[in-house]
Order: C-alpha cells, then structure tokens, then sequence
C-alpha cells in the first residue's frame, strides 16, 4: 500500500474508440508537489486528464490509477471528484440555467459529505467563501449568478475553473491546458489563483503545450510526454531545454 | 454515459403523490354516462333550472361530437368505465378541522394547509368532485375579492356567474368542453373589484382520489379594470392500473388594464387524461399570463388560449412539457390578436425521457386589422435519450401586413460533455441530470413564485430519480 494523498499512475493505456493513445504512462504525483507535463499536440495529454477524471469516453485497456491508494477506476467521475480529484478542463462546458454559485454549493455539499461532514455550508458562510475566492481571481461579485461558462468569455472560463478548485479544495488537481486561450494578463491572474491555492495540502500535474505558464507556476518536476509515453522527466530546467530545443529535441532522444 | 433505460422515471412519485384513501363517498354516481346521470348531478347540486338544461344540451353535444384526430390518443377512453360525480363529503369545511379527518391528511400530505399558512391569500381544495374545503383572508372579502368554489358561486353570486359563465368556452367548442359542460362540478370563481391587487397567489389544489375517476372542474376568473391576481392550481392522484379522466374548463376574463396570471403545476399519476380547455379574453391595455407546467398524465392536450380583443392587450404564455416513460404531453399555447397594437410572447420548453413525447402545439392569429402587433414565439426541446421524442407544430395565420412576427425553434440533446462535467466536481449522475434540466427551464421558473420554482425543480428532481442504470 502506498502513501497517503498520492495520485499514482502506472503502466496506463487509454484508448478511443479503439485508437491507442496512451501507452503505458507512470507519474506520481504527492500532495505538495507541482508536476508539470509537456508534449507535443496528440501526444495524448488531454487524454491523460479525461482518463485520469474518469471521462467515459475513454477506455482504460490497461493498467492502475491509485488516490491515497485506492483505485480509481473501480469508481465514476463523480466519486473521484468527491474523494479530491479536481481537474480544470481545456474546454468548460456550458450549463445554460444553472447557476455558478448553485452549482458550486451543490458540489461543494457533495464534497463535503465524502468528507464526513453531512451538514451543507450555512448560505452565509458559502457566499463568504464564494466572495473570498473570486476576489482572488478578480472576478466581480455577480459572477456567482451567471450561469456556468455561458457566454463567458476565454479568460472568464478558466477562472471559473479555477474558482472551483479554489472552493472545493481538492488534493489533486489535474490543470489541461489551463494557459490556452488566454492572454497574458489573463494568464498572470489565473497563475496567481492556482499559487494560492498549492502548498503542503494540494498536488498538481500541469498539463501544457508550452513553457509560457511555468514562468508564473514553478514546477518541482517536468514529464515529457510523446506518443502516449513519458520519455524524460527532470527538474523545472528540462522546460527551458524544451523550449529552446523543440519538441523534436526529446523524440530523437527517444529514438535512439 | 447513461444507457438506454427501461425504469420508470416516475417512481418517486408513488410514495408522494401516489397513495390514496379508503373513504366512504356520500355519494356516486354510477359507472357510465347517459342523460340520466347528467340530470342527477344536476338534481344532487339543487341547481336552477337553467344550469340543468345546460348541462343536458352540453351532453347531446358531447355525443354528437366526434374525438379529435390530432394530437394524441384519446381513442382509447372508455367513457362508459368512467364515474362521472364523487361526492366525498356532505358539508365544505371553512376550517382544516372541520374537513374529515383522512382527507385533511391528504392535503397535509401535500402540504397545503402549511403553503396557506405561509404565503397564500386563499386556498381552494377538491377532491374529486366536491371542494371540501375553501378560505379567502378576510382582508381580501372585506375589499370584495370573491373567491369561492364554482357551485357556491351560482348559488351565491347567481347573476355576476350567469353573465361570464360559458362565454369564452362555449360547450359547441370540442367535445371535451362539451363533456365538462355537462358534468362540471367544483373548480375555482374569482372576482377581483376594480383596482384591488391581490398581492399573494390564490391557490386551488385538486386531488383524484378514486379509481376510474372523473374530474371535470369548472373555474372562472374576472378580474376587473385595474385589477391584478395570480392564481396557482395544482394536481396530483393515486397510481391506478386503470385510467382516470380530467377534463376542465377554464375561463378569465381580464378587463381593462387587469392583470391576470395563471400558473398551473399539474403532476398527474401516470395513468390519467389531462384534456382541458382553457382561454382568457384580455381587453384594453390587460395582461394575461399562463404558467402551464405539465410533469404528470399519460396524455395532456392542454393550449391555453388569450383573446387579444382591445388595443395594448399583452399575452404572455410559458409552457412547460415533460414526458417520461409512456407519457404524452401535446401542450403549447394559442394567441389571438383581434385588436391593433396587441403583443404576444409564447415560450415553449419541452423535455423528453425514456421514450416520453412531448411536444409544442401552438397558434398565433392575426387577424385582419390588427395592425402593428407583435407576436413572437420560442420553443425548444430537450431529448434526454434517443429513443424520446419531442414534435412541434406552430400555426400561424396571420391575416394583417404590418405586424412584427417572431419564430425560433430549437432541439438540444443532453450532452455528455455537460453530464461528465458536473459529475467531475462530485455531483452524482442523476442529480446532474436534474441539474441540466432545471437549468433548461429557468427561463420559466425563474418565473413562478419561489416556492413554486423549488417546488418545481424538486418535481424535476423526483422525475429523474431512478432514472440512472
């Protein structure tokens, strides 16, 4: 048995529709740690994240993902985000009607409950936590009563994405390309927002195509991935060998 | 995500709403319908003489005319397995207490006298065919406001009833009109005096408590110039194997800058016909308003209907339509613009489930000379799988060039994307479900009074239960 609060990946394949795409992928990630993960487009890194959230669309052929070693793939997506697994999408999806701030008190109530505290927030404290949070993101207050990324604009979903991870205090979090789309304020908030939130409690794997995001986020270890494998990890140097030498740099690595 | 799924999706409606009574009616009719049953009704209301003839023609109408060959299924109504009258009690109670002891229950059950309490200004109850009990706050009797249940108000008010009575909805309109006409018996009458507002809702809430039951309340509204009320009815009966019959007649008349709004949440068991007609006649500068939400039934076919008839008159009418397993809700809404200048705003949402059909059905007339109205019309369908169906069918006959008339139509699925979203935050699949529906229909409830809006998204929620294999 593992360690406690461990996100540990090994020998993952992942499939869609058939097609492989992840092949044979282990990573660790600790709570306390910055992971981050680069590749190249189609190396299979969105796939990873939707794997990881237990996406259906995705199928696991083979191999073990453990939380605080339990395995996850015995449970659906909604029980590994009640037992702290948090992953920020690339692309939001919009729920017309539905309120960010209904949304989020439901979620948090289940969180909660998995928590062993049966009781939902009191409303007063939920909104107080809610205006605390999305001071941090500079999001104005009627942002609670808009419905969830309608509408919104680029940079406005992935602080909403964050926001939600700043409420329902994951162990893990699991960010897809959380700097696509924005611009580069936009990208400092959000930064900003998810520095707040990491330290000893919370663990991350950052997912990126570019090196961009890792001046404002300090990783601890940087994963490259190619063809559904990890082929080098190493300190945050390796992202700057990335991003002078190209990604073709690690493929000839990993074919010789 | 979610598979193709053969469980009823209104389970959790058994246990709330599906229960019912043994109780000893004082009095029933016998199964079936002819003239003699139709003159008995009559006779055991000690009506005048002008109502019983009424009645009698309205039945010779009903025979005469023939079932619709639209809309749903109504084919396979037995008329002749029905019972037609129930009188569940001699005397309707002023107080709680004074209503018998195991129906009271029903209603708490149901939470009326606790809603009354809370945040209503009157509360009619019937149950099956008599309203058992019935109260107004006394503030509103002492500004005139009746409220009443339909039979005391052609004993009481009998020349006020006779004026309005059957004006907008003759029994000559379709056989279902002619068939309540016939047998009518309970329902709400409300008068409103010139300029007095009605701040908290009105409610009625009808119960079908009997097997093979027929329920065909009579309600009539006038609101008069100036005036303003909001009526809310509700609807729920026992799961039977055999099917029950509701077939009302609503009528409303709003004068002169009145302003009336109707919300309806009807929930029906499952095996029950929910065929009403109802329409409102709005005059100089009034504003009617249907709230129609349609969860329960087997088959509704339900247009509620305004009647622009003078300059400025608005109509605005928010349907909702919900059909799971077996059911079938032909709902929508018509507007008639007989006046120039008078605007109209239709908002349809449908949703359909394990092999439910729901659907819109609308009309939007403008009549010749009716210049510089506007009219415009929205519905959109919500298919929760693939095996359910939604249908529209907007009429338009516009008669008149210059007026504004506005159509959208739109069909959405629900995405996987959506469902995978909100369960990857912890929420688990059903009530992410009841989530994206109850998001689809905000624009409509976001519409009702608080209560009723949780209400209803509890109903969504009790809908989708079970729902998840």
């Amino acid at each position: 048995m593992s360690a406690t609060s461990t996100l540990e990946i090994k020998n993952l394949h992942v499939a869609i529709e058939g097609k492989p795409i992840l092949k044979g992928l282990n990573l660790t990630v600790k709570k306390g740690e910055i992971h981050a993960l680069m590749g190249p487009n189609g190396s299979g890194k969105s796939t990873l994240a939707n794997a990881l959230m237990g996406n259906p669309k995705y199928d696991v052929t083979e191999g073990t993902i453990l939380l605080n070693g339990q395995d996850l793939l015995e449970l659906g997506a909604d029980e590994r985000g009640r037992k702290g697994l948090f992953l920020a999408f690339q692309y939001p999806t919009a729920i017309p009607g539905v309120s960010v701030a209904n949304f989020l008190r439901m979620a948090l109530t289940a969180r909660r409950k998995e928590m062993g505290e049966e009781k939902p927030l009191p409303p007063k404290e939920f909104r107080a936590l809610m205006k605390e949070k999305m001071a941090i993101l500079k999001m104005d207050d009627s942002f609670a009563g808009r419905y969830i990324n309608d509408g919104f604009s680029g940079g406005e979903k992935k602080r909403a994405e964050i926001l939600q991870m700043a409420v329902l205090k994951p162990e893990i979090a699991i960010l897809d390309e959380t700097d696509s789309g924005l611009d580069i304020d936009a990208l400092r908030i959000v930064s900003e927002g998810v520095n707040a939130l990491s330290g000893p409690d919370l663990g991350v794997l950052l997912i990126t195509h570019y090196q961009r995001i890792l001046n404002y986020i300090k990783p601890h270890f940087v994963h490259v991935l190619v063809d559904g494998r990890i082929v080098k990890s190493g300190g945050p140097e390796l992202a700057h060998e990335l991003e002078a030498q190209g990604y073709d740099w690690v493929r000839d690595i990993q074919a010789a | 995500m979610t598979q193709p799924q053969t469980l009823d999706i209104r389970e959790g409606y058994k246990e709330k709403f599906g229960f019912h009574d043994d109780i000893k009616p004082v009095f029933k009719s016998r199964r079936g319908l002819d003239a003699d049953v139709v003159a008995q009704i009559s006779d055991m209301k000690r009506e005048p003489t002008w109502m019983r003839d009424f009645r009698l023609k309205a039945y010779k109408e009903f025979e005469r005319k023939k079932l619709p060959m639209w809309g749903g299924n109504v084919a396979e109504i037995d008329f002749q397995n029905i019972f037609y009258y129930l009188k569940p009690t001699e005397e309707q109670g002023k107080t709680w207490e004074d209503v018998p002891s195991d129906i009271k229950r029903t209603f708490d059950k149901l939470g009326i006298p606790e809603a009354e309490q809370k945040f209503l200004s009157g509360v009619g109850a019937q149950y099956d065919s008599e309203v058992v009990y019935h109260k107004i706050k006394e503030s509103l009797t002492k500004q005139g406001v009746l409220f009443l249940d339909t039979d005391s108000a052609l004993r009481e008010h009998p020349e006020l009833f006779r004026e309005y009575f059957g004006t907008l909805i003759p029994p000559t309109d379709n056989k279902f009109a002619a068939l309540n006409s016939a047998v009518w018996s309970g329902g709400s009458f409300i008068y409103v005096p010139k300029g007095v507002k009605v701040e908290m809702p009105l409610q009625a809430y009808f119960r079908i408590n009997a097997q093979n039951m027929g329920q065909f309340e009579r309600t009539l509204i006038i609101v008069d110039e100036g005036a303003w009320v909001h009526y809310v009815e509700g609807c729920t009966a026992p799961i039977y194997a055999s099917d029950s019959l509701h077939s009302a007649v609503v009528e409303i008349i709003v004068k002169k800058g009145a302003r009336c709004r109707y919300t309806t949440i009807q929930n029906w068991s499952n095996n029950g016909y929910n065929l009403v007609t109802k329409r409102a006649a709005a005059y100089q500068d009034a504003t009617m308003e249907w709230v129609d939400a349609n969860l329960g039934s087997k088959l509704t076919m339900k247009y509620p209907s305004v009647y622009l008839m003078e300059p400025g008159a608005h109509a605005e009418i928010l349907s909702i339509a919900f059909a799971g397993k077996g059911q079938h809700q032909d709902a929508g809404g018509k507007a008639v613009h007989g006046a120039p200048n008078t605007t109209s705003s239709i908002v349809s949402k449908s949703i359909s489930k394990d092999g439910g059909r729901a659907g819109y059905r609308g009309l939007i007339k403008i009549a010749k000379g009716a210049k510089g109205s506007k009219s415009t019309v929205r519905c959109d369908a919500l298919l929760l799988d693939e095996h359910s169906r939604s249908d529209t069918y907007p009429y338009m006959e516009i008669e008149e060039d210059q007026v504004t008339i506005g159509h959208e139509a739109t069909v959405s699925k629900i995405g996987d994307e959506q469902l995978f979203y909100l369960m990857s935050r912890g929420i688990p699949e059903a009530e992410a479900a009841a989530m994206i529906v109850s998001g689809f229909i905000e624009p409509i409830t976001k519409e009702l009074p608080m209560e009723y809006a949780v209400e209803m998204n509890r109903l969504i929620q009790l809908q989708m239960e079970g729902s998840v294999g």
